[in-house]
């Protein structure tokens, strides 16, 4: 049985047009998942190693990290980053993260 | 004697060299730059070569020509920085230079090594170019004089890349040139880009994603190159997405100078963590950037390096005199992006203000036209070179000030 997740919770918080939410400091790991499943993934514990990563750049930085500091700081491969974020894993993990959408490119 | 040390004698650190070189007491300062290379590239003309506009002659003049005759030039690869130690290691002679005040302006260069199959698959210089060196540019011009034609694609590897709009430019004045050759029929341009769209903020996005379609390119967006396949000439992102060319122009992924990553100074892309306000570095508090050596989230173009200037030599002279550097850098640029057919569009914006339409204010020269085409915007550009070598490196007075204004634009 999948878990059920419980997506009324999206409801009380604010996201920009990109569907990123506007305060990072809201985010709650329950946020984390409803936001996932929003999106129609179920997130694993590779999942989580790439969520709690952008967690403490954005932490560190003010930034979220690009799909490269992913790979290269936070150790997963960009082919498996494509698995578990189809699409555009660098985005996708900001999103699931309540971080503003990483700005990497200017 | 103290000692004010300036890595890398390009836009940047040429720029430095001139204004400190008036500033400081040179009774009780000695400035020293250090490069490897004896020659300064013109690094916008890059862009016009392959269409035969400027030949390579028109972009290189030797450094020396642009430094003030009080500084010291050291022709040198740098073996390492030790911050910890204010000193800096050279390659030439094993020569140890302390400082007093750094600047680092080594800047960003291309590494298509990085995406797997580009260089090393057998189709590089073959039908596989940049236009991010002179090499690159020069032989990419050669091989367009003998193309019959087929499909043209232009990819970007990774953000950020120097000069965000240079790949459109590139785009356009493609389409201009296999119009003026009449093969534009025999030519489908695609623009593959990791973005989500044609540039990287919404309202110029939208405008110049308007223009691609307009001239009839085909843009294929968040597309990561994961691989080329160069055997069977196709390009493959990580999403499995694949594309076929006879032609690929390629902008390699930027990074910083390898001495950077080897003094342990650099993030993951050997950018320089700097304050992007007052361009000190965020470790090190006598140690400051300018240009596309860093991480500060603006244009790595040459414009931004031209508006960090004066905010630099402020905040060293503040250091010097003990006092705390002021945040006044806002991360202005400003790019004419030639649009093909004497034709040019010009963009201003910073940190907080994206790209607007409306009118550009430049004694002297302007008005030019904001966010859509003009032949003044062209010609605009144009002149730019001239500007450039004769004005802008020698640390002259620009009609402009170092912080974007809202004069003339339309909100």
């Amino acid at each position: 049985m999948p878990e059920t997740i419980d997506l009324t919770i999206l409801e009380t918080l604010d996201f920009d047009d990109d569907g990123f939410m506007t305060d990072a400091n809201d985010w709650t790991p329950a946020i984390g998942k409803a936001i996932a499943a929003a999106l129609e993934l179920e997130l694993t514990e590779r999942h989580w190693d790439v969520i709690n990563f952008s967690r403490a750049e954005f932490a560190e930085h003010g930034d979220a990290p690009s799909l490269r500091k992913i790979t290269k700081v936070g150790g997963v491969p960009t082919k498996e980053l494509y698995v578990l974020f189809p699409g555009g894993p660098a985005k996708l993990a900001a999103q699931i993260a309540g971080l503003p959408k990483p700005t990497g490119c200017i | 004697m103290k000692t004010l040390l300036i890595l890398g004698a390009g836009t940047g650190g040429t720029m430095v060299a001139n204004k400190m070189s008036q500033m400081l007491d040179m009774q009780e300062w000695k400035i020293i730059m250090v490069d490897r290379d004896e020659t300064h590239y013109y690094q916008p003309g890059f862009l016009f070569i392959p269409f035969g506009i400027y030949g390579p002659n028109d972009v290189v003049k030797p450094k020396r020509s642009f430094f003030p005759s009080n500084v010291d030039f050291i022709y040198s690869d740098i073996e390492m920085i030790e911050p910890e130690k204010n000193r800096v290691k050279l390659t030439k002679n094993n020569q140890v230079i302390n400082y007093d005040q750094l600047v680092i302006a080594t800047g960003s260069h291309i590494h298509p090594e990085e995406t797997e199959g580009m260089l090393d698959g057998g189709g590089w210089q073959k039908n596989i170019f940049d236009f991010y060196s002179l090499d690159g540019t020069t032989k990419l011009s050669r091989f367009l004089k003998f193309w019959k034609g087929g499909r043209l694609v232009l990819n970007v590897a990774e953000m950020p890349i120097k000069c965000p709009v240079a790949p459109l430019e590139f785009l356009f004045l493609a389409d201009w040139w296999f119009t003026e050759r009449g093969m534009r029929d025999k030519v489908e341009i695609v623009y593959a880009t990791p973005l989500d769209g044609a540039f990287t903020k919404p309202r110029a996005s939208s405008v110049l994603g308007d223009i691609l379609t307009q001239k009839g390119i085909n843009i294929e967006t968040n597309f990561n190159i994961g691989s080329v396949d160069a055997g069977k000439n196709k390009i493959k992102s990580y999403d499995e997405r694949e594309i076929d060319y006879d032609l690929l122009v390629t902008i390699p992924t930027n990074m910083g100078s390898d001495v950077i990553e080897r003094s342990g100074m650099g993030d993951e892309l050997n950018f320089v963590p700097t304050d992007k306000h007052t361009l000190q570095t965020q470790k090190h508090e006598n140690v400051w950037v300018i240009g596309d050596a860093g991480n500060v989230p603006a244009s790595k173009a040459g414009s931004v390096a031209h508006f960090m200037l004066d905010v630099v030599i402020e905040n060293i002279l503040r250091a010097i005199e003990g006092l705390e550097p002021l945040p006044e850098f806002d991360g202005h640029a400003n790019c004419y992006i030639e649009s093909g057919f004497e034709k040019g569009i010009l963009i201003d914006f910073n940190y907080d203000v994206e790209p607007l339409p409306g009118k550009f204010p430049l004694p002297g020269f302007g008005p030019f036209s904001l966010l859509q085409e003009s032949h003044a915007n062209h010609w605009g550009k144009m002149a730019f070179r001239w500007i450039y070598w004769n004005i802008l490196l020698k640390g002259g007075e620009m009609p402009f000030e170092s912080q974007m204004t809202m004069a003339g634009k339309w909100s």
